[in-house]
């Protein structure tokens, strides 16, 4: 009893300013008043036809493809090394992984400003996606790690006894059975990556808007609904990956639950 | 397959591309901020190359002071509020059917990825004269007209909890999804109510899990970089902020690089000092 109003104090607040965001987005004018008066779609048509806002949404698009594709191509060799070796300072490589997530994002976004503009690549366009691989590797790593310790040795070791060198077994056993790890790990990063707003802004943020960039250049001269409306859309885009990523995978045991009824 | 030591060379292969590229861009970068900090400001570039301790020695001001124990302070308040508020919601989400969970983490994780730019502008709307929740209370008559909110104190500090609590369950989740539901049936049966067995009980067990928790928020919520600016006034501003802002609008490198060492310096400190008690607790 107690626990579900809690439960729903807590929903409340999560959903109270995507609420009021959303409604703010149906306004048939350009003003900022709630409830909406007069309704209209208006303002998320112009996200698409807007040409500002059309190319930071594809930027966007492009960069988070990018960022998912290279952090999911450094994690699984990584996670699949820990897995296949004992080798105790290969932990040292997996917090290498990790340490980007857990320092506070000014300080990874600064590490890569000065490292581009040392090297002199400073404000090209695929800095921004190899700082954005980097940053976000620590998702991938984390659901690989989960999936490669659920995988049955057993299967791996009946596949080697037979011929199979690593490529074989790695091709035809532990594939399969990570994909859907695998595929979760870029979802993350695909959505994280599209909501970043620091490391491109720091990387970046001079040369080429994505969305995050565009809404909070356009928040600095005054309002705009299309920044409501393009908010509407990100929560929409995150609700239906993760919605798919628990329709094809099991959530709470990627999210760390222990198997159901296993305690 | 068991695992073996790595024999041949072309063993080594998966982990030299993952930690050349970790390497490269990752740990040089971060190298490379740490010899920045130490450079000259140079108003026309952006530095010259050098090797001098001013940067640093601007920390010791009372201004400077002042920012830091105001960061600390405001990390510490989101840590302690939103594990206050995800540890009950946790606890009572673990116990749901899988299915119910399930719809919960979807919504936790939309939340979780939102851009900071966006929980800015979400709570700024909300907390709007025209738009925001004065206009409720109006319309119940508790208020004569609607009045804006922030920028304020109260509004950077309700944004970082809404900011850090789909975090704070997340960190909380696998350690709580793990309890034994036993654990309160004891004190249901001698007669407690729930919210007495879940205070005398569920916490109790948990004070390792809670510290970590805090500790962990409290680094989360150090690194709130665009909230402050958005919703307060320029002395809410945090540390995460004010390096922003010395390298992006005042162009000064050198100087948000020291802030940003020292930033790395105060988080390990705490991640250490945490760490600790939490071995201590754990040997008793």
């Amino acid at each position: 009893m107690i626990g579900r109003l809690w439960r729903l104090c807590v929903g409340v607040f999560l959903a109270l300013p995507l609420i009021v965001v959303a409604g703010v987005s149906i306004n048939q004018q350009q003003s900022l008043t709630f409830p909406p008066r007069g309704l209209s779609l208006h303002w998320y048509a112009q996200i698409f036809t807007d040409p500002g806002w059309r190319t930071a949404l594809l930027n966007s698009l492009w960069l988070a493809t990018a960022a998912a594709t290279l952090a999911v191509a450094i994690a699984l060799p990584l996670a699949w090394f820990l897995w296949r070796r004992v080798a105790p300072w290969a932990r040292l490589v997996e917090l290498l992984g990790v340490a980007p997530f857990i320092l506070p994002p000014v300080i990874t976004a600064l590490g890569f400003l000065s490292f581009w503009s040392i090297t002199g690549l400073y404000g090209q366009l695929w800095t921004a996606a190899i700082s954005h691989g980097i940053f976000f590797t620590t998702l991938p790593l984390v659901t690989l790690t989960l999936g490669f310790s659920a995988i049955d040795r057993s299967l791996a070791e009946a596949a080697a006894t037979m011929g199979a060198d690593d490529r074989q077994v790695f091709r035809t056993i532990v594939l399969p059975l990570i994909t859907p790890y695998l595929i979760s790990g870029f979802a993350f990063v695909f959505v994280l990556s599209l909501n970043e707003y620091i490391v491109s802004y720091m990387t970046v943020g001079f040369v080429m808007e994505t969305l995050p960039i565009k809404i909070f250049n356009a928040l600095r001269y005054g309002y705009t609904p299309t920044m409501a409306s393009v908010s509407v859309l990100f929560v929409a885009i995150a609700a239906i990956i993760f919605g798919l990523a628990a329709w094809f995978g099991n959530l709470p045991r990627l999210l760390g639950a222990p198997e159901e009824g296993k305690h | 397959m068991r695992r073996e030591p790595p024999q041949r060379l072309r063993d080594y292969a998966p982990i030299a591309w993952s930690g050349t590229m970790l390497g490269v861009f990752f740990l040089i970068p971060f190298a490379t901020m740490i010899a920045v900090s130490f450079f000259h400001r140079d108003p026309g570039a952006f530095y010259t190359p050098g090797f001098e301790l001013a940067n640093y020695q601007r920390f010791l001001t009372a201004f400077f002071a002042g920012i830091l124990g105001f960061s600390l302070f405001l990390a510490i308040l989101v840590a302690v509020l939103a594990v206050a508020i995800a540890f009950p919601f946790v606890w009572s989400l673990v116990r749901l059917p899988r299915r119910a969970q399930v719809g919960w983490l979807i919504a936790i994780l939309s939340v979780l990825s939102l851009s900071e730019v966006i929980i800015g502008f979400a709570w700024s709307t909300l907390f709007s004269r025209t738009a925001g929740l004065t206009n409720l209370l109006v319309l119940i008559g508790l208020l004569d007209h609607p009045i804006a909110l922030t920028p304020g104190f109260g509004a950077v500090l309700a944004a970082m909890v809404y900011q850090a609590l789909p975090y704070t369950v997340l960190v909380l989740y696998p350690a709580l999804a793990r309890l034994d539901p036993a654990l309160t049936e004891a004190a249901r049966t001698m007669g407690a109510n729930p919210v007495q067995a879940f205070l005398t009980v569920v916490v109790p067990t948990c004070r390792n899990t809670i510290v970590a928790t805090l500790v962990i928020v409290f680094v989360f919520a150090l690194g709130s970089y665009l909230l402050p600016q958005i919703l307060g006034r320029p002395r809410q501003w945090t540390l995460s902020v004010i390096i922003t802002d010395q390298a992006i609008y005042q162009s000064n490198m050198p100087f948000a690089a020291a802030m940003a060492v020292f930033l790395v310096v105060v988080t390990l400190a705490m991640v250490g000092l945490a760490a600790r008690l939490g071995r201590r607790e754990g040997a008793q």
